[in-house]
């Protein structure tokens, strides 16, 4: 990233110049910089935005060459044909998607429920090689899941967990419990050790300390980590295309890869139902927004 | 290993009742128990679904078992190993990897840090900005995938739509060797460049605004600013994020099955998927747990290299 040329008076990195000095000095190179900006944005947004466009499009318009940005028929069968099957009733997308809601939600619970007291304990006490426990913790969830699918289901098909929904709840949770331990030990940290200690003097035991003083103050920080766990869980294929294949226990992402590979492909179906499975990601996503750092890093990088 | 302590400990009475020195010694007993007891749950679930499951492929690797055929496994010793290393395909497909990889890192991080360089130099609408930059991250790799897939479709794609109405040829993004790779590339790099872009930003947020201050002073070039407090503050952070970006790349599965199948012919197959292939649709399974436990060796390196150096990081 070379910056081009040394202009005469400051328009330095650091953002609190002064306007006068900003005008004076890079008023083309400032300019420059917002259209380059605004070229990025529109490169980085525009797939997404040509998603939600093409699920409010009119078949023929899906189709249409040269592609229609405006002007095309606007509908909401797409949407529709998400939810409610061709017949009238339930589609399978929507199996889908509650199938999602449940694995998700329950597998992310297992792990915070596993993961926080963990966490609490390895921030607190002083365990044996700690710093290794902590790094094969957070190595198992670089394992590539390709390599763990093919033992898992051998391991599945012998005790019957295959193509049932506790199978995913329990590989999901298992590949959630590293990041909420790593997560949530950075928020552990942050509260001071302190508050325990006084609780003892009084007369609390550990268990209650912690119970009582400590967890009420990691519940903002345990709402973002389950927050980015449920995401992970939500957003994962790998496992799920492998280890389910029935309609009714099928999650969604499995669910939307399929709705393509025969010979025409409703891509108007694709796009609606890619919406609405991404929609409650970025809502999340927002709402986790000051722990993104954190949260995509599997809780190594805080900032 | 399990004491059953915490759950049985002293009621707040006993202990504030105690003679000083006791309730030190019963409070690290139990201390120990109840860390025991917090921890391990969490590490039997990891043992029982991450390092079983390995151990059984390691078993697999020195076998011929196949998990269709079923019948016992014999075992073959290293032979799986050695023919996986001999393999020409084996070969073709790391070099695939490589090629994915490298150039998806690299284009990643030129444009993360490039954008992040930007933002940084806004003083309005930055949180607005980031936001907006970041949702391809969010997305699930099958709907990315997909909707690329739609996008990059040789008839009726938009990208082709757009070229067309600029003048220039069609091209068959995903049907042709050359362009099917680049395309891989370039959908990776649309949805990871938001990552290296908020890390390179949490790192450039936090360069000290003095240093700059200091240096417009001294009337340094903008160059030399960037060439001298800007690029080394931040780039061990950059680094993390590569690594991370590095490893994630090296095991990706979900965006190459959705997008091209690894097609066509064997142009796209990088090794996460050309396990998939031996394992699932060959079903040598024992050849594929080799397989699988070579990549797993080259990830664990990795993550070593990785867990060291953000461990050095945190410390320094």
């Amino acid at each position: 990233m070379a910056v081009s040329v040394d202009e005469a008076v400051s328009t330095g990195p650091a953002p609190d110049h002064t306007p006068a000095a900003r005008r004076l000095g890079g008023r083309g190179r400032s300019g420059l910089e917002v259209a380059l900006l605004i070229v990025l944005a529109v490169v980085m947004l525009f797939p997404v935005l040509w998603m939600i466009e093409t699920s409010i499009k009119d078949n023929r318009d899906v189709y249409a060459i040269p592609a229609k940005f405006f002007g095309f028929n606007v509908t909401m069968d797409h949407f529709r044909d998400v939810f409610v099957a061709p017949g009238g009733g339930r589609s399978a997308l929507s199996v889908a998607f509650l199938n999602s809601v449940v694995v998700a939600g329950v597998s992310t619970l297992l792990a915070t429920v596993l993961g926080v007291p963990a966490a609490w304990a390895y921030s607190r006490f002083s365990v044996r090689a700690k710093k290794d426990q902590l790094f094969f913790i957070l190595s198992t969830r670089f394992m590539p899941p390709v390599v763990v699918v093919v033992p898992i289901f051998l391991m599945y098909r012998q005790v019957g967990l295959i193509d049932s929904k506790i199978g995913l709840i329990l590989i999901y949770a298992a590949f959630n419990v590293p990041f909420t331990i790593w997560m949530m030990k950075g928020f552990v940290d942050e509260v001071p050790a302190e508050y325990e200690d006084a609780a003892m003097l009084d007369g609390y035991t550990r268990l209650q300390a912690f119970w009582r003083y400590t967890l009420p103050l990691l519940v903002p920080g345990i709402a973002a980590t389950a927050v980015f766990a449920l995401i992970f869980s939500w957003n994962e294929f790998v496992f799920a295309i492998f280890l389910t294949s029935s309609d009714d226990v099928r999650t969604a992402p499995p669910a939307i890869a399929g709705l393509i590979g025969g010979t025409t492909t409703d891509w108007g179906l694709v796009a609606a139902a890619s919406v609405v499975f991404a929609l409650p990601v970025l809502v999340f996503a927002y709402l986790v927004r000051k722990h993104l750092v954190a949260g995509v890093t599997l809780g190594a990088v805080r900032r | 290993m399990s004491d059953a302590v915490p759950l049985t400990t002293d009621h707040p009475g006993q202990v504030a009742s105690a003679t000083p020195p006791a309730p030190g010694r019963s409070r690290r007993l139990s201390d120990r128990g109840l860390a025991v007891a917090f921890i391990s749950p969490a590490l039997l679930l990891l043992l029982a679904m991450s390092v079983f499951p390995l151990l059984w492929a390691l078993y697999l690797s020195f076998t011929d078992y196949s998990a269709t055929r079923g019948g016992p496994a014999n075992f073959v010793g290293f032979g799986n190993y050695t023919a996986i290393l001999a393999s020409a395909q084996v070969h073709q497909r790391a070099l695939t990897t490589l090629i994915y990889v490298v150039g998806a890192v690299v284009l990643q991080t030129v444009l993360g840090f490039g954008i992040a360089y930007l933002i940084s130099r806004r003083t309005r609408g930055r949180g607005a900005l980031t936001t907006l930059f970041l949702v391809p991250m969010m997305l699930s790799p099958v709907v990315v995938g997909l909707f690329w897939r739609f996008m990059l479709d040789a008839q009726f794609g938009v990208v082709n739509s757009m070229l067309g109405s600029l003048g220039l040829g069609q091209v068959e993004w995903l049907t042709r060797q050359r362009t099917a790779l680049l395309s891989l590339i370039v959908v990776d790099t649309w949805q990871w460049t938001p990552f290296i872009m908020l890390i390179a930003l949490a790192g450039l947020t936090a360069v000290p605004k003095y240093l700059y201050e200091a240096a417009s002073i001294d009337r340094a070039s903008e160059w030399f600013r960037f060439r001298t407090i800007t690029l080394p503050l931040v780039w061990p952070l950059l680094l993390i994020a590569v690594m991370f970006r590095g490893i994630e790349a090296f095991r990706l599965f979900d965006l190459v099955y959705i997008l091209t199948s690894g097609g066509p012919g064997v142009s796209t197959e990088t090794l996460s998927f050309h396990v998939y292939k031996v394992a699932f649709l060959g079903f040598n399974t024992g050849t594929a747990s080799a397989y699988g436990i070579l990549m797993v060796l080259v990830v664990i390196v990795l993550t070593q290299l990785y867990l060291r150096y953000l461990n050095k990081l945190k410390e320094g």
